[in-house]
Formats: structure tokens, sequence, C-alpha cells
């Protein structure tokens, strides 16, 4: 039997004119490893909603077709039912814990199931340990920070041990380290456990290496199904937006087959002959780079933005910065990166002038815009055209919905919205951005570069906090990474970037932190570079 | 609260046993105006917040109450024309009439106003000290759809206070500052509103995916035997409720606030009083003293 089956399944949303998903086919066995991916608003999170049976019982509309889950249908068994065979994780974190300690959350799905006290207990026991959450069983939800809750959702969506889980950009609050350690936890549940997955996910390469297939959605329809790298070859052709920066490189290295993964990539490159071998590249002195202060001689100059002293505790004495001190030049592209509750979003808060410190001072000429994490909490008004005037709505590509609710508008074009607020009025001297990227697809993310870029080139400094390392590579000209309140490495984007596993983009992982390459295109180069000499006889 | 859940004997008690006992202080509380019986109800709620670790939640709700308390003891003092200790006279005021302040009024005045403290404390008490998780699992077999409302709203309060604190940060980063006057405040509140509706959808969908609709009922027989912590609590809370009812039954602690005020303050009250500090606090002291042997 399947653990999930679409058969023709379309569905259109109350109130709503097109549909979501149309003509929808597939099926996920027992033990399979699935990946569900697409641009923006084609479907994903609604397809994800259907299998889960909240879409329609919960949010109503109509739906033709079928949805079959563990052999229950979803027209005759409401999401309660579905329950019992699938565990679902949707995208927001905050609103996926409904009771007031971890232990309580992880127990609430056993006890619905009606399962003994001892069956509750074990089962909370073996959930906590599997997702080394077991340190937090006591703590309110309530103080859990968003990686954490993110962790506490997925034990209460996989504590009954489903036959299939479903899960909804897992990983998009997550650091690195933690959205690494999050999908190989699914793997390892998907080999151990022969649990389907159906992950829906934009970052694909956090997980296409362990995917068995990967199913593309476009306006509501899958338009391809596939095995990862014969995904890869798709998307060049159709949708190169959904390339993986391993892919790219490939491609712009004129290699081919596009890898799925660093493993694979790596493999590739070496029976080519194109990586060094690892013991040469360790070896290799540093090159010199251009260094990033000026001489003595020359006169510093003055910063758009700078802190110097910083410490922040909280009300219970924890130490959230400490003795921080940071200094950005106008026009310089920073990018701030740390682990979950490493302070980066405290710092900007600082620098922003929304929290006080407790101790140091911030020091800056002009006005510092901040965008928070949350686009939509900068939206109050009932029409997009309320929020900001005309000139910039057309600026930044949203006349065509000035006359939309905030609401109803998607969540790239929601970003753009409230960084058109942000930015609007005198230019700022100093913009910083919180997480600016979650849940936006490539395309969307090449824009927000572009705009970035813009008003670095008129002198704005700019400093975004992110857990994207593609995001930083190819839009910072330095990376600050924070760790436990302090700035633990401060360098040119190339050097942090490429030297590390963890805070460092695929190109750079596939290189082995050769030639400091950390985007594609920076790596297709010097593949390239090194074909050529091996080509000259 | 959760936080101590395991600390002390209060919290560690189920939450229909430390239900009961922090309903029999609010009980004793509303019961009686004798000053004498309602220090010593303050004094067992204090003691009580104070073994269990939940002084700040307390002092957090008295903080509240004052004001509050204060503003009906000066109300009593203005309109009740009773007593016939005349403080001070002020004469014909407009809609207030002839205003004569009693030392009665004002006294009793201040006695309600300590009641209310009392009330409030003891309220903040109970609140802190039963575990919402607890009370709603139990509420689910019985009361599905007031279970489920009185999740969906423990839930939302947490959740909407952070989207509260994010969205008034979101405004100050505004260039404008997101305005002022009254109609930057209603948008502000028109936009939390709307948000709240959302919220409460997403967490209502949460409560479904974890089968939360299915009631499938534990297996008979699996509740868990009766704690040290939950026999001692539910002695004291007994405890109090005897009092309560001993004390209503034969006139104890008897007030009378007019004409002139009467407080029968004897052996009997004093006692009455000490007893209700001693029933309430041998549950954590007595409790806590086992645990540590």
């Amino acid at each position: 039997m399947s653990a999930l089956i679409f058969d023709r399944f379309a569905y259109t949303y109350p109130g709503r004119s097109e549909p979501a998903l149309r003509d929808v086919s597939l099926s996920i066995e027992p033990g399979e490893f699935v990946v569900c991916t697409g641009l923006s608003a084609s479907g994903k999170s609604t397809l994800l909603r259907a299998a889960s049976g909240l879409v329609p019982h919960f949010h109503g509309g109509t739906a033709g077709g079928r949805v079959i889950v563990g052999g229950l249908d979803t027209r005759d068994h409401g999401p309660g039912d579905l329950a019992q065979v699938a565990g679902t994780l949707l995208q927001d974190p905050e609103t996926q814990v409904v009771m007031q300690t971890v232990g309580a959350e992880l127990a609430f799905p056993l006890e619905n199931r009606g399962l003994s006290r001892a069956a509750v207990a074990r089962g909370v026991e073996e959930i906590a340990l599997t997702l080394s959450i077991a340190e937090l069983l006591e703590r309110p939800v309530d103080q859990l920070s968003g990686g954490e809750l993110q962790r506490v959702a997925l034990g209460a969506a996989l504590a009954a041990r489903p036959s299939l889980v479903l899960l909804d950009e897992p990983t998009s609050q997550l650091d690195p380290v933690a959205g690494d350690e999050l999908v190989w936890t699914l793997r390892r549940l998907n080999e151990e456990w022969g649990t389907a997955v159906l992950l829906v996910e934009h970052r694909l390469e956090r997980c296409l290496a362990h995917a068995d297939r990967v199913v593309v959605l476009s306006a509501g329809e899958v338009v391809c199904d596939a095995p990862p790298s014969e995904m890869l070859g798709w998307a060049a052709e159709h949708q190169p937006a959904l390339q993986t920066p391993a892919a790219r490189l490939f491609e712009r290295a004129g290699l081919r087959p596009p890898p799925s993964g660093v493993k694979e990539a790596r493999a590739t490159l070496q029976s080519h002959g194109l990586l060094e071998p690892a013991a040469a590249a360790a070896a290799a002195p540093p090159e010199r780079k251009r260094p990033r202060w000026p001489r003595r001689a020359e006169p510093a100059p003055p910063s758009a933005l700078s802190c110097r002293g910083l410490i922040f505790e909280l009300p219970d004495g924890r130490e959230v910065l400490s003795n921080l001190d940071l200094s950005l030049l106008p026009g310089e592209r920073t990018a701030l990166m740390g682990r979950n509750g490493a302070g980066k979003s405290t710092l900007l808060r600082i620098l922003a002038g929304l929290e006080p410190p407790t101790e140091g001072a911030v020091e800056g000429e002009g006005r510092v815009a901040l965008l928070l994490q949350n686009p939509g909490d900068y939206l109050i008004h009932e029409r997009v055209d309320g929020e900001v005037a005309a000139d910039l709505l057309a600026d930044y590509g949203l006349e065509e919905v000035a006359a939309s609710h905030p609401r109803d508008i998607s969540g790239g074009q929601r970003q753009r919205l409230a960084l058109a607020i942000v930015l609007s009025g005198s230019r700022p001297s100093a913009v910083l951005l919180d997480e600016p990227t979650r849940g936006m697809d490539r395309a969307a993310k090449g824009d927000l570069i572009a705009r970035l870029n813009a008003l670095s080139a008129a002198g704005t400094a700019v400093l975004v906090a992110t857990h994207d390392t593609e995001l930083a590579a190819a839009m910072a000209q330095r990376v600050v990474l924070l760790s436990g309140g302090r700035i633990v490495a401060d360098a040119p984007t190339a050097e942090v970037l490429s030297g590390g596993w963890h805070f460092a983009t695929e190109t750079a992982r596939v290189l082995g932190g050769q030639g400091q390459a950390c985007t594609p295109e920076e790596g297709g180069a010097l593949l390239r570079a090194r074909m050529t000499i091996e080509a000259t006889p | 609260m959760s936080s101590l859940a395991s600390s002390t004997v209060l919290l560690r008690a189920r939450s229909s046993v430390s239900a009961l006992y922090g309903f029999s202080l609010v009980a004793l509380a509303l019961a009686f105006t004798h000053p004498l019986v309602l220090l010593a109800v303050a004094a067992a709620t204090f003691g009580a917040a104070r073994l269990s670790g939940c002084q700040q939640q307390l002092r957090g709700a008295v903080r509240f109450a004052i004001p509050l308390a204060l503003m009906l003891a000066v109300i009593n003092a203005l309109l009740v024309r009773d007593g016939v200790t005349v403080l001070w006279r002020f004469g014909e005021l407009p809609l207030f009439g002839q205003v004569d302040v009693t030392g009665e009024a004002f006294v009793y005045g201040l006695l309600l106003a300590l009641r209310v403290v009392v009330i409030i404390a003891a309220s903040a008490l109970l609140v802190a000290i039963v575990d919402p998780d607890d009370v709603l699992r139990r509420m689910r077999r019985s009361a599905f759809r007031s279970a489920l409302t009185a999740a969906l709203a423990t839930r939302m309060i947490g959740v909407l206070t952070r989207d509260a604190r994010r969205m008034d940060q979101a405004r100050r980063c505004r260039p404008d500052g997101g305005g002022s006057g009254r109609r930057a405040q209603l948008l502000m509140v028109g936009s939390v509103a709307a948000g709240a509706l959302d919220r409460a959808v997403d967490v209502a969908a949460t409560l479904e995916l974890r089968g939360y609709a299915t009631r499938v009922a534990p297996p008979r027989g699996d509740s868990l035997p009766y704690s040290r912590a939950d026999r001692a609590v539910l002695a004291s809370a007994l405890g109090l409720l005897a009092l309560l009812v001993v004390g209503v039954a034969s006139g104890l602690a008897h007030f009378e606030p007019y004409p002139r005020i009467t407080i029968v303050t004897g052996l009997t009250e004093l006692l009455y009083g000490g007893l209700i500090v001693l029933t309430a606090l041998a549950a954590p002291i007595i409790g806590e003293r086992g645990r540590r042997r």
C-alpha cells in the first residue's frame, strides 16, 4: 500500500478563481524520501496541506480527484484521523506548538492516540533523544528560540512514529549546522524506521543528496517527477532558478551530469583530475588578500555605523552579547552569521536603536533602517498602496497588487513591500536586514541582492543577518561570524565561507576551499582555468 | 510556572488538587471582610507563593490590584453616607449632593481595598500553581469544545503578546515612526486583531494535525495514583474548605461597618486566622520536609 497517493487532485481556495493545484497525480511509497520544490506560489504548501487533510477539511474551497494517505481517503477522513498515519510540520514553528512545556508538547499527540501513560512517557523520551532535545523537556515553550521551537514541533509531528512525515520548509529558521542535523535526522528516520518523507524545500542543496525523487510544481501542476540528478538536468533547461549551486558550478565548468550533492560532485571532479589532493590544498599558502583596513598612514574613513563594548544581558542575567565591537563603512556589504541564539537579531535591534544595550555605545550618523525577520509585521493598512507612495510601489514592482490587501500578496512581494516601507523617506546611512531570504526562491533572492547592491553603491552600509551562505557569498564583501555573543571571525567573505564546513557555500565544500571560490561563478572559472592548463600540451 | 513544575509541592500536585487549594483561598477572601481573616488569608497566600517560588507572579498581580483597590476605597469614602463619625464635610457638590466623609465609610473602604488585593493575589496563586496543560488534558474528556477553546486561548496569549511586541518594533522601524495619534493606534490595533485571526487559525490547524479532535480515550485504570504531594495539598485544601464552612456557618469573625464599626476580635478570631495560615502552609512546609528527608 502506498504511503501517499494523489489521483488527479485539483483544489481551489475559497474566494479564488485560479486553482492552487491542478490535476496532480503522484504517489509516494513506504520508505521513500521525496523532496517537493518549485518557485514561490507554485502550490507546494497547498500540496502538503492536502496530504495532511487540512485541504479541504479545514480551509474549505473546492476539491476534485482524491488523496489517499496510508489507505485513508481524505474525502472521508479529516486531519484528526490522518494524524494517526501522517505527522505534519507546517512552516511557522511559532504556531506549531500548543502546550506550555516541551514535554507536554511531545506527549500531546501520543495522548490523543489514547496511549497508556507508560507508552506516552516512553514515546516522549525516545523522540527527545532522537532529536537531541532531552534537555529541553522541562522548558516552557515560550522561552525557546526559533530553532528550538522548530525541533520541538518536528518532535511532536514524529512522536507517534507516523508512517508518513510531511514537512514544509523545516530548515527555514535553522542555522546551517542545525539544518544539516535535521535533514540527517530525517534520513535516519527514513532508513531505520522506514518512514516515508515528503519534504517541501527551497534550499535544495540541503536535502537533495538524501532524496530518492524530486517533485517540481509550477502553477499548481507537477512539471517534473524524477531522481535528483535527472531533475537537475531538467531544471537546467526549464527552470534554472531551481538548480543547486553545485549544479550551476558544473554547468559553468561545462561538466555533466549535474551532481545531486557534494560527495557526488567531488567524486566527479576527482575523476577528472580537477580537485587538488586534500593535503596539497591544505599546504597551499593562502592567497594574499587586499587588507580590509587602510594602512596606518591613511586616515581611517568614518564609519556609517559602529558599536563599541556592547554588552546585552537578559533580565535573568544571561549574556547575549559580550563586549562586542563592530564598525560598518559607508557602502560596505556585510553578512552577519552564526548559529541560532548567537545574538544576531539582538545586535541588529540594538544597532537600530530598538533596544538599549546593557553596556556600550552605538555611534552613527544618519538614519538606520531595519527590516525585521517577519515582513508581515510592517503591514498595517488595508491596501498595499496605503503602505507606501505610488512611485515607490512602481519602483519595487508592486503596482499590480496596489489594490490588494497586504496579507493576500505572496511572501516575496511582502518582503519587497516591507523593504520599500523601511527605505522610504531619506536615504539611510545603514540598512540592517534580519533573515531576509526565509522562504524565498532564488529568483526573488537575486532581486533582493540587486537592490542591496544598488543601496551599497549609493553609499549605504548594508548588514544582513543570515543563515543562507549562498546569499552571503553572492552579496557580502565581508562576513562577521558570531558565537555566544562574541565575534569569532571577521574577514572577507571568501576567506570565511571557503574555509569551513557548516558556514561554507556548497561550491566551497565541493572544491574543498580551493582558490577560495564561494560562488558557482567563481568555482566555474577556477575549474575552467584548470581544464585549460591540463589541455595545454 | 512550568519551569518550576517539578520543584515544589504545590506545583508538583495534580492540577485538580492544586486548583482546589487555590480556589479555597479565593473563597475565604470572598466570604469574609473581617480584617484579621483577610490578613490571615493574605499571609497564607503570600507564604504559599514564596514556598512555591511564585512570588513574582503574585507581585505583578498585586501591582495591578493596588490602584484598583485604592480607587475603590476613595469611592466608598466619598459616596457612602452611612456611619456616624464625620471626618470631613465637603458640603454640597455638583452630582454628588451633600458629601460627608465618615470614619466608618473610610475604614470600610480600606477593608474593601484589602479584600480586592487579597482576592486578586489568591487568584494569581491559583493561576500560577495549576498546570494548564494538565487542565486541558482532563477537560478534554468531559468538555471537548471548552477544552479546545481554552487550549487556543492559552496558547494565543503568548503568541499574540510576541506578535504585538514584534509589530510594535516594526512600527518603530518605519521612517515616520508609524505615525502618532488615534488613527495610528487604530491601525495598529486593527493589524494585530487581523493577525490574531490568522494566528488562531494556524494554532487550530496544529491542534487538528496533532489529533486533538480524535478523542480516543486512554486505557482504563491508567490514571496515576495520588502522590505524596497530591495528598499533602489535598489535605490542606480540604482543611481550608472546612474552615470556610465552619466560619460561615457559625458566624465567626463578625464584622459590621455601619453605623459604627463593630469588629469582633477575640481569641476565637485570632485562633481562626492562625488556623487558616497553618492549614494553608502545612502542605508546602511538611511536603518539602518529607521530600528532603
